[in-house]
């Protein structure tokens, strides 16, 4: 807040850009994210770590946001879901939540698509088992669970030709 | 013209898809009005008493505060009588009026509010108000034997303690086999990721609010009883709804909150409630104990159903259930009863959760017929062939249509049912027991009044509007497909805009009613446009041609649809057979389900794929009432110990198995003339008793208490 005497200076490169504003040392990055530099995007599903609605990329590795203070992301690189596409320009992994309906309501989905991006990264996507394991962070109240795993498994498929994205279905 | 390939029934991409994918969809907590202030909620302790005392001096002192409200200073508000209750608030009691008095009614009770310049300033100041209360004797156990019957405004809204047919009892007494079983449901919560938020914002006296809710114009009427004003000065905003299930449907007390700490801020202020605060501040679907007995001669038929129910209530309202309905309108039986209990408790209100009342009682007469199967040697799906319904007995009418053989022989089939060794224990993979269960799902088909516009534009456009709200399911889309295909235009060249309280009349979004209604509304205003096109003095091929033809920019139409003589004549309703495989580890009490098959008639499908999604929805909706939902209650304190996401246990992806989802052909024209019957509720129904049914047949053990968790299986 202005003129707030405990107000902390923060520099941060969110999606590519610079940005450096005074913040109350309390405040979450998340917060930070949603409340002063309006970048609604990332989502606030609890505020306590548990659902992943507010999950972005610092320095490339995802972390939930709300658990983490702007402070402590001082000089870090940011990215959130307006960092990935937008809606004339879909990165590859927004393009199938669409095209595999991996969502209804939709408010979980970019905290979704922020680890589904990085669970490609982390090379995670070995098998539908994995990657329901690996994207169990985030609650989906939806339930859209199956859809999700469709899309990251699309996905990951196209992107990597090792032939590692097998579905598994192992029969009763 | 040449008209595109008709978008009904084609699996279209969500059209809203984008947005919500990209983080530009636009929640109601995201707006920000200028000089938005945010308020934090201090709530009541104790679960039944009065306030003391309240000390806000500390608070008060610290910078970027603006504001403190209580009772002690919030503006006395009128909470006139409404001409009609919303169909969505219970027939009795009164809503719990905020900042009116000291009296404490459930622990959890919104008792002060805080508006700061920030958020973090707020949080921390709601931290530094002291309260001292004068505690009185709670009810905080829930006790069947105080069961009570419902009022009778609750018994004529079709929730009576006492209804059926026949000679249940007797019938009972002389019947050839018998079950008698208790179930107990516990406590759910619907935990939508997108927590409750209001933003309210004052311009002299009209009021703006930027509300999660599932019924915008209601929150306008509400809102114009709570503050005695006139409805035309308020209007309400929620383009998007991230999740709700039946949990804003009603206007919540934090929505009063909002409106009070905008005026005494004098700044528009933002209430978002914490995940916490959400296990008190909204309804839940009430803890429910039930007692079920059937009596069938020896080949299955059914000839006595008696279930009883008892749900907890708030002390204040008296919200009560549909639970017993599914007694009378799911089988063919001559001898029903059922008895149904309010068991007042000092907690907050319970308010409708998906599939609200019939889910809980559904599980119950399910889970009871599993046992009657088993009494008589029978498969579980003979049994329910052998009591179809083919006419709702409860009402003596004609069902306006139903598939439901059809639902279970597709969904046996498609699963394998055939497979299945009847014999409990009898099957294993490793060391793992095997367990198939099944279940029926039916949910009443409703519609209400709805209106809509439709406006094309020479630039081959067209736009629709109503205040109808989309938590999910899709409406955007849905709706946009049928005015699409009743004005011959592609998708994409149509918008629809929703979530405004100032567009036309849309009824609740909520009882998987919005389909039948917008999308009837939908078509009819489409077809008056069509019909205004077709008068124009110049005729072109396309609309877009017709409309320059003209010299028009654009053209408007109207169109209505309501319920008509078909509630008379017919029963509607959505049926489904659900399927399920479990597999238990006796050793660890884990019981995971393997895959599921649901088998539904909901009539004409406008989205398969968007059909699909919200079925799988409820299935895993199913999964966690059967499995994991429960809130953990403190009787010393009236309280929900596991009030977050960690501790009160939802599925996770890790969770998610095989899950099949098929449609069944028909289409209800009686019902309504697109044929649709709505399907966010059914998609629940009959998961549970499908899932504990299953358990049995893999353990050979009754777990009648839901959630079954480890300590269930194990103990
Ligand atoms: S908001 Fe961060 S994990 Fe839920
Ligand atoms: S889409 Fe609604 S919570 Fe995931």
């Amino acid at each position: 807040m202005p003129n707030d005497p405990h107000a902390l200076t923060v520099t941060l490169r969110v999606n590519g850009e610079e940005t450096r504003f005074d913040v109350d040392p309390r405040t979450t990055l998340l917060d930070a994210l949603r409340d002063r530099l309006h970048l609604t995007g990332t989502k606030k599903g609890c505020g306590l770590g548990q659902c992943g609605a507010c999950t972005v990329h610092l320095d490339g590795r995802r972390i939930v946001s709300c658990l983490t203070l702007a402070v402590m992301a001082d000089g870090a690189s940011v990215t959130t879901i307006e960092g990935l596409g937008t809606p004339d320009a879909l990165h590859p992994m927004q393009e199938a939540f669409v095209a595999c309906d991996a969502f209804q309501c939709g408010y979980c989905t970019p905290g979704q698509i922020m680890s589904a991006v990085a669970l490609l990264q982390e090379g995670h996507c070995g098998s539908d088992e994995e990657i329901r394991e690996h994207m169990s962070g985030n609650l989906c109240r939806c339930g859209a669970y199956a859809n999700i795993v469709d899309a990251i498994r699309t996905v990951a498929g196209a992107t990597d030709r090792s032939g590692a994205a097998v579905p598994s279905r192992e029969d009763a | 013209m040449n008209a595109p390939t008709p978008a009904i029934g084609q699996p279209v991409s969500r059209v809203d898809g984008p947005a919500k994918v990209t983080g530009t969809a636009r929640y109601a907590g995201e707006f920000a009005p200028d000089g938005l202030a945010y308020a934090a909620v201090v709530t009541s302790t104790i679960p039944k008493g009065r306030i003391r005392r309240i000390d806000t001096t500390a608070a008060e002192t610290i910078p970027g505060v603006l504001a403190v409200v209580s009772h002690l200073n919030a503006p006395s508000l009128p909470y006139h009588e409404m001409e009609k209750r919303p169909q969505v608030d219970p027939k009795s009691g009164d809503q719990l009026q905020v900042f009116q008095g000291p009296d404490i009614l459930f622990n959890g009770q919104p008792v002060a509010a805080v508006v700061a310049q920030t958020q973090e300033i707020a949080d921390a100041a709601a931290s530094c108000i002291g309260i001292a209360y004068e505690e009185a004797e709670a009810r905080t156990v829930f006790d069947p034997g105080r069961g009570r019957e419902p009022s009778e405004e609750t018994a004529k809204g079709g929730r009576p303690g006492a209804s059926g047919r026949g000679d249940a009892d007797g019938a009972l007494a002389g019947a050839a086999v018998t079950v008698d079983a208790a179930y107990v449901q516990a406590r759910e919560h619907h935990n939508a990721i997108e927590p409750h938020v209001t933003i309210a914002s004052w311009e002299g006296d009209r009021l703006t609010l930027y509300d999660k809710t599932q019924w915008v114009q209601n929150v306008v009427d509400e809102i114009a009883h709570v503050f005695g004003m006139d409805k035309e000065k308020i209007r309400v905003i929620s383009p998007f709804v991230g999740g709700a299930f039946g949990s804003a449907l009603r206007t919540w007390p934090h929505v009063t909150i909002a409106a009070i700490a905008a005026r005494m801020a004098g700044r528009p202020v933002r209430v978002e409630l914490s995940r916490r605060q959400l296990y008190n501040a909204v309804g839940y679907r009430p803890h429910t104990e039930q007692r079920v007995r059937l009596g069938a001669d020896r080949d299955g038929k059914l000839t006595a159903i008696v279930q009883e129910a008892a749900a907890q209530v708030a002390t204040y309202e008296e919200y009560a259930e549909t639970t017993l309905q599914p007694a009378e309108t799911t089988y063919s039986c001559p001898n029903v009863r059922t008895a149904y209990r309010l068991v007042e408790m000092d907690v907050n209100s319970p308010c409708p959760m998906r599939g609200p009342g019939i889910v809980t009682g559904l599980y119950a007469l399910e889970a009871a017929m599993d046992e009657l199967a088993f009494e008589l040697g029978m498969d579980p799906v003979e049994l329910r062939l052998r009591n179809h319904a083919d006419t709702n007995e409860k009402t003596g009418q004609p069902w306006s249509s139903k598939e439901l053989r059809t639902c279970y022989e597709t969904g046996a089939e498609r699963f394998g049912w055939a497979n299945r060794i009847p014999e409990p224990r009898s099957m294993r993979v490793g060391t793992e027991l095997v367990g198939y269960g099944m279940a029926t799902a039916i949910y009443h088909a409703d519609r209400g009044a709805a209106e809509m516009q439709a406006t094309v534009f020479a630039n081959g456009t067209a736009v629709i509007r109503s205040a109808a709200s989309d938590m999910g399911p899709g409406t955007y889309t849905s709706i946009t497909q049928i005015a699409a295909d009743a004005l011959g235009l592609p998708v994409d060249a149509v918008r629809f805009e929703l979530g405004d309280s100032d567009l036309p009349t849309a009824p609740v979004h909520g009882g998987s009613i919005t389909l039948a209604s917008v999308g009837t509304a939908a078509s009819a205003a489409c077809e008056a446009l069509r019909d205004k096109l077709d008068r124009l003095p110049a005729k072109g091929g396309s609309i877009a041609e017709t409309l320059r033809a003209n010299s028009l920019d654009r053209l408007d139409a109207k169109g209505k649809a309501a319920p008509g003589e078909e509630t008379k004549t017919h029963a509607s309703s959505a049926f489904g057979a659900v399927f399920v495989e479990v597999r238990v580890d006796e050793g660890l009490g884990a019981v995971r389900v393997k895959r599921m098959v649901g088998a539904y008639d909901v009539g004409r499908v406008v989205n398969p794929k968007i059909a699909r999604s919200q079925c799988i929805g409820g299935m895993m909706g199913g999964i966690g009432m059967a499995l994991m939902e429960q809130a953990e209650w403190d009787e010393r304190f009236g309280k929900v110990m596991n009030a977050n996401l960690a501790e009160y246990l939802v599925p996770v992806c890790a969770d998610t198995p095989d899950l099949d989802v098929v449609f069944v052909p028909g289409e209800d024209t009686i019902f309504n003339p697109l044929g649709a019957k709505g399907l966010a509720e059914i998609a629940i129904c009959g998961v549970a008793p499908a899932i504990t049914s299953a358990v049995f047949h893999a353990t050979g053990r009754r777990i009648r208490h839901i959630p079954i968790m480890a300590e269930r299986v194990i103990g």
